[in-house]
């Protein structure tokens, strides 16, 4: 029986506070916690240190010389920083939160602190904000790492509009690792045994990392009309496939993540669909876009990321509540 | 306000079509002792996360200290002490900052924590270990360091369930020794257990779950008069004459049974009167030529009650 909104009384958010202190405290002194930022600092530094080395020998002037550092694949390592933390954001969200209801069930503490004066809201919500803010300075770090790095390898201090747009990066990394955390904190719902969510999470993050790439061009192979395979189709329709492609590629948080992170660290990018030779008219080939338009640019994918994290964690809040503590 | 802090009134929750909790009506009073008795899955736990809110109630009422569990959950929780079956603390912690998690949920003042933490490690006896991680601590310090907990709470009413399941003989009587600590300190005290002779000592009254019904209630003498019918019964154990024979002639004897498998003459016999009849009894087999081995007063014992109860019902139904 649901228990009907307004009824209750009290603060939803009685005991937020030290909830949130507590994991993010635990967090941050976890071991699981060091071997999860080794693992992120190694794979950044893989591929940070040979693209820095590349640009030092870049003579031409670049306005953006230091978000290449961010965006550039090297010659010898095949991946950038960026698509690199696209690939471990998600496993330290994930390694964050898998755990963290079924592992309170299991270790028999979840009754004890439900009994304390406190709503499930306060610590679904302490636990998530907790991982979230241990995220958020795990990328802060690592955000600050490579700055650093930059800064005495290439002897040359970013501009500001550079750090603006480093700064909207780590927040789109930050928001992008919410949803997985969102997503691992479901499955710790959903599962009494921690491996089993650990295995689905992992499962899901696996899924849209290679299976869903190979499956939107079946798709959307499937919807052509025989027109468009014979080359005959008309701009409308071909556009409209198009579309339709992205809609589909744009359900992953790792291609939102990836298209974000383009308009805001290559500033050149003007859009992230298919463009048509009329509306190029006019522009100038390879000229930065202000960052206020890049902004504007990648808008729906950083809303999207945020509502994906919003809905994900919702779904997790209502089955919690609907979940017996009991063993 | 009424002196009871529990107060349930049709009690029932619904497991599907599985009535877990039928209809119950059950009183707790302040400063008892009361435990609620039955085999597993009676229902005993169910009812206890009911009255915490920590479950939807499927129908009738209950009140904790005058505040409804449903609606107001945060003022009910923030005046009871729960220790669950089998309590779990987070190991990697010490005990003291296990306690300092709780205070602060319980958003108890920074200045007082420390005090407070150290007085309820002292009331179990756990202050020398307080900084010892909690993975280190036995079952029955485990169990302790709930009943720390509730007491650092200052808890109006402390549930505990089952919380001797599982200890060794002198941990379950000190955990029993902290219960009665509780009441001392003016605490009411709920708890639920299977082990019936160990509970039976603590309590005050009891109610008997049976199937999500409580079968019986009222002090453990009041049930053993209702199961094993009025009287008092107590133990003879003689040799050399008919016991049976001797005693029945007794003024106030109702019934007198052999107490285990042994035949007419000699033996263990168990003799139900209406007031205490050992001194007529020593002395009817003494003047009769009997040699008397041993003379016991026989208190209800709950198992008995128990067993008899179940027995009775199964063979009723």
């Amino acid at each position: 029986m649901p228990r009907k909104a307004g009824q209750r009384e009290g603060s939803p958010f009685t005991g937020l506070g030290p909830v949130f202190m507590k994991e993010f405290s635990d967090h941050l002194s976890s071991a699981r916690m060091m071997v999860l930022m080794l693992f992120v600092i190694a794979f950044g530094a893989l591929t940070v240190a040979p693209s820095l080395t590349e640009l030092r020998n870049v003579t031409e002037s670049d306005p953006f010389l230091f978000l290449r550092i961010f965006t550039s694949a090297s010659s010898r390592v095949p991946f950038s920083f960026t698509a690199a933390l696209g690939f471990t954001i998600p496993l330290l969200a994930i390694g964050l939160g898998f755990d963290s209801v079924n592992g309170e069930f299991n270790r028999r503490t979840l009754s004890r602190v439900l009994s304390q004066p406190i709503y499930r809201d306060a610590l679904l919500l302490g636990k998530f904000l907790g991982a979230l803010a241990t995220l958020a300075v795990a990328l802060v770090a690592l955000w600050l790492i490579v700055l650093g790095a930059g800064l005495l390898l290439l002897g040359l201090p970013p501009r500001g509009v550079e750090v603006a747009r480093g700064v909207g990066f780590l927040a789109v990394a930050i928001a992008y690792g919410g949803v997985w955390l969102a997503a691992s904190m479901l499955f710790s719902v959903i599962f009494r045994s921690t491996a089993t969510s650990a295995l689905c999470a992992l499962g899901v993050w696996l899924f849209f990392l290679i299976v869903w790439p190979l499956v939107v061009p079946t798709i959307v192979v499937a919807f052509a009309s025989p027109d468009m395979m014979s080359g005959r189709a008309s701009i409308d329709e071909t556009l409209a496939l198009i579309q339709f492609q992205s809609v589909l590629d744009r359900l992953s948080p790792n291609t939102l993540f990836g298209e974000a992170v383009i308009g805001l660290l290559n500033p050149e990018t003007r859009t992230l669909g298919p463009i048509i030779q009329s509306q190029m008219y006019g522009a100038i080939m390879g000229a930065p876009l202000p960052f206020g338009q890049s902004l504007l640019l990648i808008w729906p994918q950083i809303t999207g990321l945020i509502a994906g994290m919003i809905v994900v964690f919702a779904a997790a809040y209502i089955i919690f509540q609907r979940e017996e503590v009991r063993a | 306000m009424s002196d009871n802090v529990i107060e349930a009134r049709g009690l029932l929750k619904l497991y599907g079509a599985q009535r877990a909790v039928d209809a119950i009506d059950l009183d707790i009073r302040r400063g008892e002792i009361f435990g609620l008795l039955g085999p597993n899955g009676a229902g005993k736990t169910t009812t206890i996360l009911m009255m915490l809110g920590l479950t939807e109630i499927s129908g009738g009422s209950v009140e904790v200290l005058g505040f409804n569990p449903v609606r107001q959950p945060l003022e009910v929780k923030r005046r009871v002490g729960y220790l669950p079956d089998a309590v779990g603390f987070y190991d990697h912690l010490t005990a003291r900052e296990n306690l300092i998690y709780t205070a602060r949920l319980l958003a108890i003042p920074r200045s007082q924590i420390g005090r407070r933490i150290m007085e309820a490690m002292e009331s179990v006896q756990l202050a020398d270990v307080v900084d010892k991680r909690v993975a280190t601590y036995s079952r029955g310090m485990r169990q302790r360091l709930g009943i720390a907990e509730i007491v650092m709470k200052k808890a109006e009413i402390a549930i505990l369930d089952e919380p001797t399941s599982g200890l060794d003989p002198h941990a379950t009587f000190e955990l029993l020794e902290m219960i009665r600590g509780l009441k001392r300190m003016g605490v009411a005290v709920l708890l639920s257990s299977h082990l019936l002779d160990r509970v039976q000592s603590v309590c005050d009254r009891v109610a008997l779950f049976s199937k999500g019904r409580i079968a019986l209630m009222g002090t453990v003498v009041e049930l053993a008069n209702q199961v094993l019918g009025a009287g008092h019964p107590i133990l003879v154990e003689a040799s050399g004459i008919d016991i049976a024979a001797a005693l029945r002639g007794i003024e106030g004897v109702q019934k007198v049974m052999p107490e285990g498998p042994q035949g007419s003459e000699g033996g263990a016999w168990r003799v139900v009167a209406d007031r205490d009849v050992r001194a007529a009894a020593a002395q009817r087999i003494v003047s009769a030529g009997g040699a008397l081995t041993r003379l016991a007063d026989l208190q209800p014992s709950l198992e008995e009650v128990y067993t008899r109860y179940f027995q009775e019902a199964r063979h009723a139904a």
